[in-house]
């Protein structure tokens, strides 16, 4: 029997009359797929260990590697397709639970591509973006029922109209203040390296918006960010003492993730050295496991507790918000969160991302994030609640028309990581479990994470951000809108294509050719 | 970014060039025959632009005059509508009721009445009813039958907080239960009459001449399709509020889930509709001060906001976290009537005109300047409202005989005073809102149709 039977998912095509021997190769691959045999001066490549991460093809200096996916490795089956026969043979070889990195690759139905766009034509003029105010500023967290003022009429008008005497008698609650309706989501400083949430924080905190620290801790380089923060509370608890609770601006208790709803999370000890052992405050070398779910959260009374007990230890300064994966109930779970007095709900869609996770669980666990936030809409504006807390989508956002499409379905802003994790150079190789991430975003080796310097990191993502809120301000303005509050779960600009009457129901949007 | 570094007078020039746009809501709609009984479900699948001449007129001491300078005024703008839909509302006509809730309904059929009528039976007392007198005008076809009632509501317990949420309750339950009937006015002490035809035919038709009221909108519709149905034409109407549009509002969608929150059901599906549930659900049980309704429906920009003085822009600031989805966005000027003032507001970036003036207790509010001239020759004072900068007529109380005999005043000067009051609301109140500028004298002799 032959010792492997999962067949290399790659093939690699050496070009020998380009390549010059240069060993560039050999020394990006952190998977040691590239050999130099100086006796003959000759580069060898061992496609089975190669990830198609893409980063000797992408830094060969004079072109000569490809890349190929291998279509023909087995006999074409409909049912039993490659990816089945390579999980199987994996298991039968070390008989564990699978385990992938990023969101899921499977074709689920990406409603985004079935969903299309409106413009203003006619009736209703276009507003230029270059010449127009076009207001995408956002503001996150708790809304009061009602505005109430005071209003002092002066009788005596010898004392003039300076002091104004209208006077606001309503408090609002903390507030986050974005600049356009995107963040950070939640990535880990022990999933991702430090280079890259310093890369975040500083283009987060440069842009106006926010990042979240995810449930690693916080890190002390990274102190000086903190009005721009996230701070993640998950139910391992990582580093969450009063001190991290007030260096964000807003807290988020995590109790689930789009890609392993109902799963915890293992961070082998291996990779808890030193800074990561001080960030989490846990012993070097032993293994962080985040239990499945919070131990002391059994139910929704809970969750109210734990909301408040945050809220008392920030001295009610902050905003804070729950986030969970989008499952099959996610519209009495949303209003039962905001009940328990949550000023923001992030929901996590079917397809987000994740560091490790059960493949299984990823591919098949939880619902489309389109349909989430329509259906979580409709029941709390159902049940009168929606102005009470903020809806942050998350879960597979790639594009500024993701972003314009999740506000029309009903969220006041979204959360991005794997497009920001792009923008830094990840080529979605799903191997960030692995820790040997070659282009030094989910790795602690020193040797790799020097790769991403975190001010060109920072400047990617700025550009990123910048390029989509100006792609939202355009498509807006074409809609003849100029400010985001207008676009809102404003379903009447968005129309279904190739849906069916169920999904476009869901969706709450008509198909394209339906008029008003 | 260069969308944010341009200058405050490129975007004055802009608006300059954005008045250019005169036209509003066009949209097409299969063609519907008006006797089918399921009008209602038809058209709440479909969301009606609304169109594109309006025009008000109120005296601020309440005296009250005849329809005929409205309908004189609103026929200057004939271009701007395509006899697809006209109509007015008036105020103060039935001073016999004045304290009876006025119901105009529209009915397809005999049976539709019927069924309306056993509805209005148990809650309500009718003390009068009869049907609308019309004239017969060639141009005005197939008219519904068209009733009216003066009711008092019966003691039915404590179901609703208020008389108002009861009558909203009654009313939103005929329009979208009973088919073929169509409550288009609900006020007290005021009616809405519109239908399908230009606004000047309608007002001949429903004898407008004839009625004296102290506070007229009207509205002449430029809709591209060719529907049929009378309940589809403006004002539209809820309780004392009666609303005239002109424009499409982009944000629309967004407002109508924002009042479904708060079980407003829209079941027209028109901006004019949403724009009514905003300001009943605002003024009326928000109880937010009417002047400063504008910074929500058309609030000041953030980067406006971020210069103002710390209070004001805390206020403001507030006032757009909070209702930012009843912001109205896209083009639209609106006149919206209630029996105690006049009211209109142009979009924030002023996409649709709208033209002022007064005339001393008069004021007119249109959407161009020629109604104005046409009804009265020499205005006090005519003037471009701003976007998002409205203009409120306010009509006075008036004085109940007990009153007089306590302060010893005559009417005039205690109203004076209370109207000094209210400007310096106003002034207050951020932005600057030009009730009274130049009232003038007394004297409305040049006012024409009196």
């Amino acid at each position: 029997m032959a010792l492997k039977l999962k067949q290399s998912e790659f093939e690699i095509e050496r070009d020998k009359n380009k390549c010059i021997s240069c060993e560039v190769c050999v020394r990006q691959c952190s998977n040691d797929v590239h050999e130099y045999d100086s006796d003959q001066d000759t580069l060898y490549s061992d496609n089975s260990k190669c990830v198609g991460c893409r980063r000797c093809e992408t830094l060969c200096p004079t072109g000569a590697l490809k890349i190929r996916n291998r279509e023909d490795q087995f006999k074409t089956n409909y049912n039993w397709t490659p990816s089945h026969l390579n999980n199987i043979y994996r298991q039968a070889d070390s008989g564990g639970v699978l385990l992938t990195g990023m969101g899921s690759d499977r074709p689920h139905t990406i409603y985004w591509d079935h969903i299309l766009f409106n413009a203003a034509q006619v009736t209703n003029p276009s507003i230029d973006p270059l010449r127009e105010p076009m207001e995408i500023r956002t503001f996150i967290g708790r809304k009061p029922g009602r505005i109430e003022f005071e209003i002092n009429r002066n009788k005596d008008p010898k004392e003039g109209l300076k002091d104004t005497n209208v006077k606001l008698k309503t408090k609002i609650s903390p507030q986050l203040d974005l600049s356009t309706p995107i963040m950070f989501s939640a990535m880990s400083y022990g999933s991702v390296s430090l280079n890259v949430c310093k890369s975040l924080a500083a283009a987060a905190s440069e842009f106006g918006t926010y990042y979240n620290t995810g449930e690693g801790g916080l890190h002390k380089d990274l102190y000086g960010y903190a009005k721009n923060t996230i701070v993640q509370v998950a139910s391992g608890r990582y580093g969450v003492d009063v001190n991290y609770l007030n260096k964000g601006a807003a807290v988020e208790i995590k109790i689930g993730q789009g890609a392993k709803p109902g799963i915890g999370g293992h961070l082998p000890g291996e990779k808890v050295t030193g800074d990561i052992s001080n960030t989490r405050m846990i012993p070097e070398g032993t293994d962080a496991i985040s239990p499945a779910p919070h131990h002391d959260i059994y139910s929704i009374e809970d969750l109210a507790q734990l909301i408040y007990a945050l809220k008392e230890a920030t001295n009610w300064s902050k905003p804070v918000g729950v986030k969970v994966s989008a499952v099959h109930n996610i519209a009495p779970i949303a209003s039962g969160i905001v009940r328990a007095g949550a000023d923001f709900v992030t929901i996590d869609g079917l397809r987000g991302g994740t560091g490790a996770a059960p493949q299984t669980i990823r591919d098949n666990v939880g619902i489309p994030i389109e349909l989430a936030i329509a259906s979580v809409d409709e029941r709390l504006r159902e049940e009168g609640i929606r102005y009470r807390a903020s809806i942050i989508a998350a879960g597979s956002i790639r594009s500024s028309a993701d972003v314009i499409k999740a506000i029309a379905l009903g969220a006041d802003a979204v959360y991005i990581g794997t497009a920001a994790l792009v923008a830094m150079g990840c080529h979605l190789c799903q191997k960030c479990y692995t820790g040997k991430c070659n282009w030094g975003i989910a790795t602690q080796d020193p040797y790799l994470t020097k790769r991403l310097n975190p001010e060109i990191g920072t400047r990617k993502l700025l550009n990123l951000l910048r390029g989509w809120s100006l792609e939202i301000k355009e498509m807006l303005g074409g809609a003849g809108i100029n400010a985001i509050e207008s676009l809102k779960s404003n379903r009447e600009h968005l129309r279904g294509i190739n849906l069916n009457d169920r999904e476009l129901a869901i969706l709450g949007i008509k198909h394209a050719g339906e008029a008003w | 970014m260069q969308a944010e570094i341009r200058g405050k007078e490129a975007f004055l020039k802009q608006r300059c060039f954005k008045k250019a746009f005169v036209f509003g809501g066009m949209n097409s709609l299969d063609n519907i025959n008006k006797n089918n009984r399921n009008t209602q479900e038809y058209f709440s699948r479909f969301r009606i632009p609304s169109g594109c001449a309006i025009f008000g007129v109120v005296n601020e001491a309440r005296e009250r005059f005849s329809g005929q300078m409205v309908m004189d005024g609103i026929s200057v703008m004939h271009e701007r509508s395509n006899g697809l839909g006209g109509g007015f509302a008036a105020y103060g006509i039935y001073p016999g009721f004045e304290n009876d809730w006025a119901f105009h309904i529209f009915y397809d059929d005999t049976e539709a009445k019927k069924q309306t009528e056993d509805e209005l039976a148990p809650g309500f007392k009718i003390l009068f009813s009869e049907e609308i007198p019309t004239a017969k005008i060639s141009r005005i076809a197939n008219p519904p039958m068209i009733y009216r009632y003066f009711l008092k509501p019966k003691n039915n317990g404590d179901a609703f907080e208020t008389e108002e949420d009861l009558i909203m309750d009654f009313v939103m339950h005929i329009n979208s239960d009973i088919r073929g009937a169509y409550i288009i006015s609900s006020g007290k002490n005021m009616g809405i009459f519109k239908g399908v035809g230009f606004p000047e035919d309608i007002g001949s038709f429903f004898k407008l001449d004839e009625y004296k009221g102290y506070l007229w909108t009207s509205h002449g519709r430029f809709p591209t399709n060719s529907t049929g149905w009378w309940g589809g034409a403006h004002p539209f109407g809820l309780l004392g509020w009666s609303v005239v549009h002109n424009g499409e509002i982009s944000s629309f969608g967004t407002n109508k889930r924002f009042v479904s929150g708060f079980r407003y059901e829209c079941t027209l599906s028109t901006d004019t509709e949403v724009i009514t549930y905003l300001l009943d659900l605002l003024v009326r049980k928000q109880k937010i001060d009417m002047e400063l309704v504008h910074l929500i429906l058309a609030s000041p920009l953030w980067e406006d906001i971020e210069r103002m003085p710390a209070k004001e822009r805390d206020i403001l600031k507030a006032l757009r976290i909070l209702y930012g989805s009843a912001l109205l966005n896209g083009p639209f000027s609106i006149i919206v009537g209630s029996s105690d003032f006049m009211y209109a507001l142009n979009d924030r970036i002023k996409l649709r005109p709208l033209v002022a003036a007064r005339k001393g207790e008069y004021l007119f509010i249109s959407s161009e300047e020629a109604p104005i001239r046409k009804v009265c020759v020499s205005p006090d004072h005519l003037w471009h409202p701003d976007g998002g900068e409205p203009v409120i007529g306010i009509v006075r109380k008036k004085e109940t005989k007990k009153e007089m005999k306590n302060t010893g005043k005559i009417q005039i000067e205690k109203n004076d005073e209370k109207l000094e009051e209210l400007i310096k609301i106003e002034a207050a109140s951020i932005k600057a809102v030009p009730v009274n500028k130049s009232r003038g004298d007394l004297n409305g002799s040049e006012i024409k149709a009196i």
